[in-house]
């Protein structure tokens, strides 16, 4: 690549990329100049310059209110954290054996899973390129673990095809890759494209095509050694005299195209599913006490915002403890207000009419997980699935297998349901039992093992969790285009962060890089005052 | 779209397209309604006309939309819930429904953190479930609301 001519040295422009615009676009521009992927990445943001004992109270201890305390805290603002649960973290949440969890209406839920088996209830997963999460994991010593988004031994599943059965994900990937491949090598060669592929190239293609598809040295993607080596075998390679392969049959291409099986393949090309992908060993909540380990005696929980006022002079939040009940105030020069819209939107809270706006214009999403515990891991031992996502059109959205202890000859909790939709809400309406029930029922449909194996399960309906009164914000075109910017806007001594200032909506990463965002935006102002 | 309330589970169904003997025995153990009555090959849903699509809500009266859609934060009994962070207000003796339109309007386009459940409900589904909210739970008003008022009100 040809070297702009930079007058400055890249050093000194991301230096002062971060002086003028703030840390995360600095961190932006230190990924666009190929900065951060090339050298080992240290830390997405150190502020420089003493606050002058400026103090910053922070609204809530989830990754984004925590991302902000322990870098303000860092370069010397005096820093509170306030949080309503009883323990930090927010949505980077795990539920594991001796958890009890009670929601909105007042069910309570004892999780009795053994064996070390849980389930995230909210986020579950850290791609490689979320590279804020990644940098505090690191930096907070948490350890991370390989989180198995594709597994093309997992199932795709559809009601309306194949009367039901479950295929495997290799078989509709290999036969639609195949395919398509063989059409496309098809036109080539009857010059059907030479309107976008000169001659010379489209020699290459068909090589491309060949290779991406698994065609045999006609073209075709027919029964063979190519198209077994992708969607696997009939009888599979072994050794002795045993050993003579038996290739399998490709379905057909109108059956792949009408099963709609091909739609689960798609999601997992996108950049946020891509590998490596990750998970926190022994559930994301680590992410959350890792945290804690740096911040943690900053944060009082137990502390339910129900005022907010700003003047010329700073902040006064008015919160009640939970436990003793007693009304309090906090006070400082600025307040970074984590809190989810959601519920932001219906406390107190004097801003311009643009950020008022803004805060009332975004709904939540319904969503909705169950996870199941079974007396043996089945997947592994009857269907040969180590890790990974089945993905049905059952209401259940997906089963999402463990992607730790694989082999372990105990019992394991599998997420059992991960709802959205129509369904999210029909599944949050019933008591959390019934949902478990439901989720057994459609899950036995791909795993007949469900029926004699199950032990327990926990069921979380994001529209009746306490704190967030849903799963995360959704943003559309339109919502954006009228409030983003207003939303992610100092107004006088208040500011807002979290996924929901974010273009990484739902996400951990969302969080963390919209309280870089703005703890860097908001340093300019108390330097510059 | 116009469609009578009879007829929306059937037509939800339709659009959800036939399935298979295996995906109805979900439906063994429950009892059979008359929204179930449907040809075998088409995915019938739970007794309440839920779990049909998760594009769109399938229930076919105003109770169900309530007890399957609304009620997961409003609660069972409409009385909301305070004891969280935020609240969910109490549909029930709420005088904010004495105008018809206002209750239409939440529903088709949301309300805060409340997402536009309308958008995935008919035009008559929105006014029953309105209808059956304004009836019920201590709310007397005796003024129906039709179809063809959500679906002005959708459009504006």
């Amino acid at each position: 690549m040809d070297q702009p001519a930079l007058p400055i040295s890249k050093r000194d422009l991301l230096t002062l990329i971060g002086r003028t615009a703030g840390a995360s676009a600095m961190y932006m521009a230190m990924t666009s100049l190929g900065h951060a992927q090339e050298s080992p990445f240290k830390r997405p943001v150190r502020l420089q310059g003493d606050p002058g004992g400026a103090s910053v109270l922070i609204l809530g201890a989830g990754v984004a209110g925590m991302t902000a305390a322990l870098e303000l805290s860092r370069v010397g603002y005096k820093v509170q954290v306030l949080e309503f649960n009883d323990r930090v973290g927010g949505r980077s949440w795990t539920l594991k054996g001796g958890d009890t969890y009670t929601e909105l209406g007042g069910a309570t839920q004892h999780c009795t899973f053994e064996n070390g088996g849980y389930i995230n209830p909210g986020p579950w997963r850290i791609p490689w390129n979320h590279f804020g999460l990644m940098h505090y994991c690191n930096e907070l010593g948490v350890p991370l673990e390989t989180f198995q988004q594709t597994n093309t031994n997992a199932y795709v599943h559809s009601t309306k095809a194949f009367g039901g059965k479950p295929q495997r994900y290799r078989h509709i990937q290999a036969d639609l890759y195949g395919y398509v491949g063989e059409l496309l090598a098809k036109s080539v060669k009857k010059g059907a494209l030479t309107d976008s592929v000169t001659a010379e190239d489209s020699a290459i293609l068909l090589d491309a095509l060949k290779s991406w598809g698994a065609l045999d040295k006609d073209y075709r993607y027919v029964k063979g050694a190519a198209s077994s080596g992708r969607r696997g075998w009939e009888k599979m390679p072994g050794g002795g005299l045993s050993a003579e392969p038996v290739p399998s049959d490709p379905l057909d291409l109108s059956t792949v195209l009408q099963s709609g099986l091909w739609r689960s393949i798609g999601g997992n090309l996108t950049f946020d599913h891509q590998y490596a992908i990750f998970q926190p060993v022994g559930g994301m909540e680590q992410v959350a006490k890792g945290f804690e380990r740096a911040v943690g005696h900053l944060v009082r929980l137990n502390s339910k915002v129900t005022a907010i006022h700003q003047d010329e002079t700073g902040v006064t939040v008015d919160y009640l403890d939970t436990k003793s009940g007693d009304r309090l105030k906090a006070q400082a020069d600025w307040c970074i207000c984590t809190i989810p819209l959601s519920i932001l939107s219906q406390i107190p809270l004097n801003v311009g009419p643009e950020l008022d706006a803004a805060i009332h214009a975004v709904p939540y999403l319904p969503g909705l997980k169950v996870g199941l515990e079974f007396k043996r891991r089945f997947w592994e031992q009857d269907d040969y699935i180590y890790g990974g996502i089945t993905a049905t059109d059952l209401p259940i959205g997906s089963i999402s297998y463990p992607s730790y202890k694989y082999g372990d000859r105990g019992s394991g909790v599998l997420l059992g349901a991960y709802a959205n939709g129509a369904y999210a809400y029909e599944l949050t309406s019933l008591p959390p039992e019934e949902r478990v029930k439901r989720a057994l029922d459609w899950g036995s449909q791909i795993h007949p093992q469900y029926r004699d194996e199950f032990v327990s399960g926990v069921a979380v309906g994001w529209h009746r969790v306490p704190w967030t009164q849903g799963c995360f914000g959704i943003w559309t075109e339109e919502s954006r285009a009228a409030h983003y910017r207003n939303l992610c806007q100092i107004d006088g001594r208040f500011m807002v962060a979290g996924e929901h200032a974010s273009y990484v909506g739902g996400w951990q990463e969302g969080g963390i890089t919209s309280a870089l965002d703005v703890i860097g935006r908001l340093h300019q102002r108390v330097l510059a005052s | 779209m116009k469609l009578q309330t009879l007829s929306l589970a059937a037509a939800a169904m339709l659009a959800a397209g036939a399935i298979t003997s295996a995906a109805s025995a979900q439906l063994s153990g429950e009892p059979v309604t008359a929204a179930q009555m449907s040809p075998q090959t088409i995915k019938p849903g739970d007794a309440d006309g839920a779990f049909v699509t998760g594009a769109k809500f399938s229930e076919p009266d105003g109770e169900k939309l309530f007890r399957r859609v609304c009620a997961g934060c409003h609660m069972p009994d409409a009385r909301g819930v305070s004891t969280g962070a935020g609240f969910y207000p109490a549909l029930a003796t709420n005088r904010k429904l004495a105008s018809s339109g206002y209750p239409v309007y939440v529903v088709l386009k949301g309300m805060n953190g409340m997402p536009a459940v309308g958008a995935m409900m008919s035009d008559q589904q929105v006014a029953d479930v309105v209808n059956y909210v304004r009836s019920h739970f201590g709310n007397r008003y005796r003024d129906a609301v039709k179809a063809e008022e959500v679906k002005a009100l959708r459009g504006s």
